[in-house]
Parts: C-alpha cells; sequence; structure tokens
C-alpha cells in the first residue's frame, strides 16, 4: 500500500515538476533526508503538503523528504514529546504565544540569521509573530480571516441581510431561530472553537486593547466588562442561536448541520470554505461577512491567525531546513499553496498575490482595511499555553452550562493568579 | 551424579569443578534460568516503579534539570480540583465495575445449557471480550451518539427524550463505565462457565435431594464451589478498573470539562501535555494510582499465598 | 449441572429458551451490529439523516476498499504484526525459562521472586510511563517498533511466569526425577522432558499474549508517533480524523482494526479459554 501511496505522490511531483524545475539549480547540492513532520491532516492541506514535499524533493536529487502527516488535533498533544525524543528537522505549529512553551524549553532553533541574512524577503510585516525575546523562532507558511459564513440561500429565503450590529444580529437570529433552524453551528469538543467566539465577543464589547490586556493576565477574569462579554454570548445561547450538543462534535462534525441547513451560519476561519465546498455547497449558497459591531466607536479588531514551520533544535539536516523555509515562504510558492486548489488561505509573503476567490479576497480587504483595531492571532495563541488551555474548557462549560458563569470566572481567575 | 569425566582434562581439576558445580548445581541451574527474564523485569518494570517515586519528589519538564522539591506535588494535589475529580471517578469505576461479575454470572448460568449450537452462542458472547478497548470505545461512541446514534434511535422510538450521554458530565462517566463492563462481563462470563463446568454433579444432587432450588441452590451449593473463578473475576475486575485509560481517551478525551478523568488519565495529561511535561506532577499521581492498587495487589498476593501454603501441606 | 437442563423442563420452557437466545444475542452485540451496518452504507446516507434504515445501496467493497487503499491503515497493520509477533516469541521464551526455574527448583527466595513476577503484573502502567519513556528515549528506540517490543516482552513475563510456573507445577514431577536419576543434564531435562509437556501452554498463553498485545493502545501512544511505527490501535485515530464525520468509512476502519485478535480467537479458541480460565478452576 505504501508503494500505491509513493507512486501518487511521484505522479504528483512529476506535474508539479516544472514549477518547482526554476529553483532546482539552485540548491542542487544538499543530500540527505530531510525529515518534515506536518500536522496539515485536513484533505486539502494534506494533498498541499504532500505536493510541497513532493516538489521540494524532485528539487534536490541527493535528497530525500521523509514527511509524515499526524492529526492536527493529536498533534497538540504530540508536539513537546516528538521534538524532545525524536526531533525531526522541520515541524508545522503555529504563531506568537502559542509557540512560548517550545521556545523556552530550548526546542525549536533560533533562525534569527536566517532573517537577518534575508531568506525571507516580503516577509517583514509577520516578523513579529514569529518572535520572542527578541529573537525569531520560524517561519509562517498562510494566515486566513476569521469571521461569519453563512448559508446565503436561506438569509435570501427568509428576507434577511448580513447584520452589521448586535441588534440586526439578534433579529436576525430570532427570525432564524422561529424558522426551526440555529442560527449558528459549532462544534466545541476539542474546545477552542469557543476561543473563537469569546475573541469576537470579546473584542467587540471591549475592544482589541482589553482583549489583550486580558491575554496578557493584565486584568482579572472577574471584571465586570468580562461579564458584559459573557451576558451578550448569553443572549445566543438562551434564545437557541446555536446548535444542541455542540460538545460531542469536532468543528468537521458540525458542518454537516449548516450544509443541510438545520443551521444557518459558522463563526469560522476560512480553511472551512473548502469543506463546505466539497459538502456540496456552492458560491451562491455560500457568503461572508465580518463579525457584526456591539460597542459603538470601537475599532475593529480581528482573528486572523497564522500557521507556522519550525526547525527543531535537535535537527539533523539543518541546512535541508532551511532551503525548505526559504522554498515555502517564497512569493511563487505562497501564491500557488494559499491559492484555493490548495489550502485556501491568504499568502504571507508581500510578493504573492491573493487568489481571485470570493472569500479569500473579502478576508484580504478585511484585514487590510476594516481592521483597525488590531489583528489577534486566537485565543490558543494569544494566551499563555497553559492559561489558553484552562480557559477554553470554560468557554465549553459556559456554552452548555450559561448559569456556572460565576464558578468558571472565580476558576480562571485563579488559574490567572498562579500562571502570570 | 554420575562422574563423566573427560580424559583431555587433569583429574583434579575436573573433580573440583564437577564438585562445584555438583554442590550447587540446583542454584545455579534456575539462577540461569531466571536470569534473563528477571533482567528484563527488573530495567522495565521494577526499578521504574521506585523511579517514579523519585520523581514525584522533582519538578522536572523531561528535559532539562529535575529540581528537588520535596512533597511539594503532593502538597498541589491536596488543592488540585482536577484531581478530587480523578478519584472520585475512579471510585464510580471501582464500584460499579465490580457489576461485571454478577452480570458474568447471570450469562454464565443463562448459557450453561447443552442446547443445539451453544458453543457458538459462548463464543459469541464472549468475543466482546477480545476487541481492543480502542474499537469498543470507537463503537460505543457511535453508539451514543445523540443523532445518529442507535441507543438514541431507540430511546426516542420508545417515546423518551434523546440523551447526550458523553456530552453530558453527570452522565459521561456513566456511560464511558458502561462501554467497559461490555468486554469485562464477557471476560466474567467465560470464567463462570468454565467453573460452572467443573461443578460437582453429585452435591448438585444432594442438595437437589434436600429440597434446595434456584436461589438457594445458587447461593449455598453452586456459588461456594465457584469460590476460585470468583476470586479470579473480582482481581481482573478490579485491575481493569483502575487501568481504565483507554476508554477515557477515545470516547471523550477526558471532557465534557473535564469530567470524565480518572487517576491514569489525569497523570498521562498532565506528564506529557502541550503546555509543558510535568514528569514530577504526573510521577506523584503515579504513586497515588499505584498506591491504591497496592492495597488490592497485597490482597491478592496474601490470598495467592494461602493457597501456595495450603498445597504444600496437601 | 446448574441450572437444570432445559432439556428437563417443560416443552413451553424449552422453547421459550431456544428463543431468548438469538433475541438475548442480538441485544448483546447490538452496538457492534449497529457499526457493522453503519459500515456497508454508502455516505449519502448520512447526509441524507437515514442513520437506520435500509441503506440505499451495499457499499462493503467501496468501503472496505477505501480502508485499504487509500489510507494508511495496511501499514498500521503492519506494524502490529511486526510488534505482536516478535513480543509473543520473546515472551514465551522467557517465561519457559522463568517458569520452569520457579516450578521445578527449590531454593530460598524461590516464591519472593515468583510474587515479584505477580505483583509487577498487576501494577498500573502510569507508574511506570515516565521512566520507560526516558529509557527508551535514552536508547535511541523512542519511535521504533523494538522500543515497543521490548517493554512488552518484560511486561508480558510477569503474567506469562505466573502462567508457566503454575502449569509446570502441575506436571508430573516423578518424569524430572527419573531423568535426574538417569543422569541427564538439567537444561536437557528442560529442552526434552518439560519443554515438549508444555506444548499446550506455549499454545495458550501465545494466543493470549497475541491479543494482548495486539489491543494495547496506552504504550502504543507513549513510545510512537506517525505511521512508521505505531500500531493500528493508535493508528485508528488518525485513520478517524483523515475521514471525520464519515461513520461508513470510520466503522469499516474500527472493524479492520478489530479482526485479527477475533480471526485468531475463533480459530484457536480452545487454547484462548484454556490459557484465560487458568486458575480459576483449580
Amino acid at each position: 500500500m505504501r508503494s500505491i501511496f509513493k507512486t501518487g505522490a511521484a505522479a504528483l511531483a512529476a506535474t508539479t515538476m516544472l514549477a518547482g524545475a526554476a529553483h532546482a539549480d539552485a540548491h542542487a547540492a544538499l543530500s540527505g533526508t530531510l525529515r518534515i513532520v506536518s500536522d496539515m491532516s485536513n484533505p486539502g492541506p494534506r494533498a498541499t503538503m504532500e505536493m510541497l514535499a513532493a516538489e521540494f524533493d524532485e528539487m534536490h536529487p541527493d535528497l530525500e523528504v521523509d514527511l509524515t502527516i499526524v492529526d492536527r488535533e493529536a498533534w497538540k498533544t504530540q508536539i513537546r514529546n516528538v521534538l524532545s525524543a525524536d526531533p525531526p528537522d522541520v515541524v508545522n505549529w503555529y504563531a506568537a504565544n502559542r509557540m512560548g512553551p517550545y521556545v523556552n524549553a530550548g526546542l525549536f532553533m533560533d533562525i534569527t540569521d536566517w532573517w537577518d541574512a534575508g531568506d525571507y524577503a516580503g516577509l517583514e510585516s509577520v516578523r513579529g509573530a514569529l518572535t520572542q525575546d527578541g529573537r525569531q523562532w520560524g517561519v509562517p507558511y498562510t494566515y486566513y480571516q476569521w469571521g461569519v459564513y453563512y448559508r446565503e440561500d436561506i438569509f435570501n429565503e427568509l428576507g434577511l441581510s448580513e447584520p452589521a450590529t448586535w441588534e440586526e444580529e439578534l433579529a436576525n437570529c430570532q427570525v432564524i431561530v422561529d424558522s426551526g433552524r440555529a442560527c449558528y453551528t459549532i462544534g466545541t469538543r476539542f474546545l477552542w472553537t469557543a476561543g473563537g467566539w469569546f475573541d469576537y465577543l470579546n473584542m467587540r464589547t471591549n475592544g482589541f486593547d482589553f482583549h489583550m490586556e486580558l491575554a496578557r493576565g493584565e486584568v482579572p477574569w472577574t471584571d465586570d466588562r468580562v461579564r458584559q462579554t459573557f451576558a451578550n454570548w448569553r443572549q445566543l445561547i438562551d434564545m437557541g442561536g446555536f446548535i444542541a450538543d455542540h460538545q460531542n462534535y469536532s468543528w468537521q462534525e458540525a458542518l454537516p448541520f449548516m450544509i443541510n441547513g438545520e443551521a444557518t451560519a459558522y463563526l469560522m476561519g476560512n480553511f472551512a470554505v473548502d469543506q463546505l465546498r466539497n459538502g456540496g455547497l456552492t458560491d451562491d449558497q455560500l457568503d461572508f461577512y465580518q463579525f457584526p459591531i456591539i460597542t459603538e466607536g470601537l475599532p475593529q479588531g480581528e482573528d486572523a491567525p497564522t500557521d507556522t514551520f519550525h526547525v527543531a533544535s535537535g535537527a539533523q539536516n539543518v541546512e535541508a531546513a532551511r532551503a525548505f523555509l526559504a522554498y515555502v515562504t517564497s512569493p511563487e510558492v505562497q501564491t500557488r499553496i494559499n491559492g484555493p486548489d490548495n489550502l485556501g488561505q491568504l499568502p504571507v509573503n508581500a510578493n504573492s498575490s491573493v487568489a481571485d476567490d470570493e472569500f479569500l479576497q473579502q478576508g484580504f480587504a478585511m484585514l487590510s482595511q476594516n481592521a483597525q483595531g488590531g489583528i489577534a492571532q486566537f485565543f490558543d495563541r494569544d494566551w499563555p499555553a497553559e492559561m489558553a488551555s484552562i480557559g477554553m474548557e470554560g468557554l465549553q462549560e459556559f456554552m452548555v452550562f450559561p448559569d456556572n458563569l460565576d464558578d468558571i470566572l472565580e476558576r480562571l481567575e485563579a488559574a490567572r493568579q498562579r500562571i502570570y | 551424579m554420575s562422574s563423566s569425566t573427560t580424559p583431555a582434562l587433569p583429574m583434579h581439576e575436573i573433580r573440583a569443578e564437577a564438585t562445584w558445580l555438583q554442590r550447587n548445581k540446583m542454584i545455579v541451574t534456575p539462577l540461569l534460568f531466571l536470569l534473563p527474564g528477571m533482567l528484563f523485569f527488573a530495567v522495565y518494570v521494577i526499578f521504574p516503579i521506585f523511579q517514579s517515586f523519585g520523581i514525584s519528589l522533582y519538578r522536572w519538564d523531561g528535559l532539562g534539570e529535575a529540581t528537588y522539591i520535596g512533597l511539594a506535588n503532593y502538597e498541589e494535589l491536596l488543592t488540585d480540583r482536577n484531581f478530587e475529580i480523578s478519584l472520585v471517578n475512579n471510585v464510580k469505576w471501582l464500584v460499579l465495575y465490580l457489576l461485571a461479575i454478577p452480570l458474568g454470572l447471570f450469562i454464565a448460568l443463562f448459557l450453561n445449557q447443552t442446547v443445539v449450537g451453544i458453543r457458538l452462542y459462548k463464543s459469541l458472547f464472549f468475543f466482546p471480550f477480545v476487541l481492543s478497548q480502542v474499537v469498543v470505545g470507537l463503537v460505543f461512541s457511535w453508539f451514543y451518539l445523540p443523532r445518529e446514534g442507535l441507543l438514541n434511535t431507540i430511546i426516542m422510538g420508545l417515546g423518551f427524550d434523546s440523551l447526550n450521554i458523553l456530552g453530558d458530565p453527570t452522565l459521561a462517566t456513566y456511560g464511558i463505565i458502561a462501554a467497559g463492563l461490555w468486554p469485562q462481563t464477557a471476560y466474567c462470563m467465560i470464567l463462570y462457565l468454565t467453573g460452572l463446568n467443573a461443578v460437582d454433579p453429585e452435591q448438585v444432587e444432594a442438595g437437589r435431594l434436600d429440597g434446595a432450588k434456584g436461589w438457594k441452590m445458587l447461593w449455598y451449593v453452586i456459588l461456594p464451589q465457584l469460590k476460585p473463578a470468583t476470586f479470579i473475576a473480582f482481581v481482573v475486575t478490579i485491575i481493569g478498573a483502575l487501568r481504565s485509560f483507554d476508554l477515557i481517551s477515545i470516547m471523550t478525551n477526558g471532557g465534557p470539562f473535564g469530567s470524565t478523568r480518572v487517576l491514569s488519565f489525569y497523570m498521562f495529561e498532565r506528564a506529557l501535555s502541550e503546555f509543558g511535561f510535568r514528569m514530577g506532577y504526573g510521577s506523584a499521581i503515579a504513586v497515588v494510582l499505584f498506591l491504591i492498587m497496592l492495597v488490592f495487589i497485597g490482597y491478592f498476593l496474601w490470598q495467592m499465598w494461602r493457597d501456595e501454603r495450603d498445597a504444600r501441606r496437601g | 449441572m446448574f441450572p437444570t437442563p432445559i432439556e428437563k423442563r417443560s416443552r413451553a420452557a424449552r422453547i421459550t429458551y431456544q428463543s431468548l437466545l438469538p433475541l438475548a444475542l442480538i441485544l448483546w452485540l447490538l452496538p457492534l451490529i449497529a457499526v457493522m451496518v453503519f459500515s456497508i452504507r454508502p455516505f449519502s446516507d448520512f447526509t441524507q439523516g437515514n442513520y437506520w434504515g435500509v441503506p440505499s445501496s451495499f457499499e462493503f467493497f467501496t468501503n472496505y476498499g477505501m480502508v485499504f487503499f487509500e489510507s494508511d491503515m495496511p501499514r498500521y497493520l503492519l506494524n502490529s504484526v511486526f510488534i505482536t509477533v516478535p513480543t509473543v516469541i520473546g515472551a514465551v521464551a522467557l517465561s519457559c525459562m522463568t517458569g520452569f526455574a520457579l516450578g521445578i527448583y527449590r531454593f530460598r527466595g524461590n516464591l519472593l521472586i515468583f510474587f515479584m513476577f505477580i505483583a509487577g503484573n498487576f501494577v498500573p502502567f502510569q507508574i511506570l510511563m515516565v521512566p520507560v519513556r526516558d529509557l527508551t528515549v535514552d536508547m535511541g528506540l523512542y519511535d521504533t517498533k523494538l522500543g515497543l517490543i521490548l517493554f512488552h516482552v518484560a511486561f508480558q513475563t510477569g503474567f506469562c511466569t505466573l502462567f508457566m510456573r503454575n502449569f509446570i507445577r502441575a506436571l508430573p514431577y516423578e518424569l524430572i526425577e527419573a531423568a535426574r536419576v538417569e543422569g541427564v543434564a538439567e537444561w536437557r531435562i528442560f529442552w526434552f522432558v518439560v519443554l515438549p509437556l508444555m506444548r499446550p501452554a506455549i499454545a495458550a498463553l501465545s494466543v493470549l499474549i497475541f491479543t494482548f498485545i495486539w489491543n494495547d493502545y496506552f504504550w502504543a501512544i507513549v513510545l510512537t508517533q506517525g505511521p512508521d511505527a505505531q500500531p493500528v490501535t493508535a493508528g485508528i485515530t488518525s485513520f478517524n480524523s483523515q475521514f471525520v464525520a464519515q461513520y461508513h468509512l470510520m466503522s469499516a476502519g474500527s472493524i479492520v482494526a478489530a479482526i485479527p485478535p477475533v480471526a485468531i480467537f475463533f480459530l484457536m479458541q480452545r487454547h484462548f479459554i484454556a490459557g484465560l480460565t487458568l486458575g480459576a478452576v483449580k
């Protein structure tokens, strides 16, 4: 069966060889094995990663690329084990605070020199997200907007339009609920999806700056402003805005609710579009809007998480790792892998072009023109890792048992005082 | 031993060698036979137990230097709410898992007949035990699914509200235990079926003559003869209950909101978590679990020792 | 015999019993039957909410074909074989020796060593986890099949020794004494006298250990990661994330993962049950 995979990869490599050939002569000297562990396990990203590995392998005749793709959720608990016990050369991870534990443990290689040497021209604007303690610890390869993806056809059927304010949002939702549907699908089994909701509600209720103060542990969780965020959230919960039993589902398992029309919208990252299309929704049925304004006058903050590649500090083939990082961040590769046929996300290189895709263009415009508040990474990347994990468990509990709020907030506050 | 001499060697040397071997043969031979097994067992099982005790006194991320912190890990356990939840769940597991024994006995009594095809029935009743806990976990989580699951289809067919067993923190642990009882009951059943085969027919007849029937017969005549089977069933069930890890990891991953954690799972979570390995803290949890188990191990060994002693006398 | 044989009861009781049997079995295996039905459904049944109606088409070959040709499942299955078989051989070989030593010879500490093996066999895995993982990493065996095999052999030696020792104890001791009188060397007694008599025990134990190791999940996720070394119990979770929410494929995958130990059980049932119930009826 392995041979079948190999043939598949080889065929893939052959079709993309033309594209890769341009780079081939420059780095021909690389040899040995380049071991990559990737968490791009969803079907679309998986194909992209396999393509990247095959291309890079093709470009360097003496180099063998050994790619292992592991389950994205499982990787979150495996990465430390892998990096410390059996470090590969290159791994996938996330930017910002989420790097913290691995940087502090000395598991990621300091690649500041490569940044300084000009390996990553066009990436200057995202350098900050990969910086900790004044050094750089990896490179980004993609980022994507978050926002509300909704069923345009159902909105039309119910005579609704995209809401710009919280009042409109609640009014819309009431109509949707009355029509026997849920406003939003969500799957909180792996917790982080609830983090997205909190990010947006808190940024819209209290502003981006307050949100970041909370992330840095400067504000207690029991603050009244935080309670206001939860009160707003509760309005949606109490009116039946979310699908039932969401604590059982992963985010993918929650997709069918939207696909078969039991829920009309999904607050999600742009990676959901690929799966919604695969599920049979056409672009006529799908549309996107920015999360509505709650407190008038606050500049909007947006979540736009960045996914990254890092070199393990125990890497064996550092030269090949360096070449690979330069390769994936190069403008041409960035344009291609973020195109709608591949990741369907936004390129990190300023010299790349954003694909001609309804959702990517909307997202790109939103992030560059309509996010004056600031760009956040995501709940589980902006908060220190341990706080994020306890926090998201609390958010999930709140969504199921909103009455437990006081208890939850006190628990989070106790954790905040211990962790920071 | 007969002294088989080899002429090539001087006489006195052989005699010395032969007598040394002769004197110690009954000790050297078993020692040599034991050596490889003991070596493996010591390196991988015995030493690690003591090492874990040691590690539990340190703060250690599994990589850098370990810092000695005395009993601080244990002190932290006292105020750790998740530890408390895990401990309570462990007790639930221990108590409810024991249901496998009466259930297994019940099915064994039901199947202890000689009708056509009964052998196949026995095998089919038993075979859930052969399935991996991972598969059992998956099978039951799909069985429990709130919409697609067969259980809720049946419940709603009977006119009741659907239950989200694994999504409800008050039900999830019981749902997992029920899944665990499935193979465990099969195990107990087979133990009892074998035991019932060996029940002395004369005693049963004697009991019948004395007018014992049904429950009375079971209680006063049959069960005492099934004591060895009950003992083994008790041993394997207790061990199974305290080892529960796979099912939790597969079915709920400790959730919802951490309500289904048990010590074995919580230890794993802490020691190998994404947010920093806490080997010392994890080891402290493991030590607590070990001490609980030790109570039972002590009891089992005492029972076995008594059997050994009786066997020697007999 | 207890309970009273059904043939001695009334005709009505016999008929009730005969019809109760299959019903009880279906009830008992219901969760599994549900998964089997899932695994032959087309995907469209799930999107249309037809979970429990008649499958709209029979997709056995499509679904199981996906498992075997479009996923890493075959690799995981092979890994499981390469982990399980050497472990069985190793653990049985070691315990034949330890069982012989503890069952035949009387020396001081005999019972103590025996009880050490038993006690070790009962300990919770978690107390071994940190040191064993460290040891495996230090030996450079993390994420290798060998690392898993070594640990499994060591741990199973505890249970196997208990088993073998009790079995050897029950052998006629006169045979060994007779051999000694003849002047047969001790290792030859082991090889030519005891070992042939142990064949049923070896068979029973091999079948038993095979299923234990095949079904291990905890050590698989502690000592390995990824499709290079992971056995199928751990691999199934990656498989499920590849085909997330596609219950027809996930069901087929689980059934494939479960088949080898089930097949072994049905093929070698007598040995299996003999092994499992040893000591339960003495």
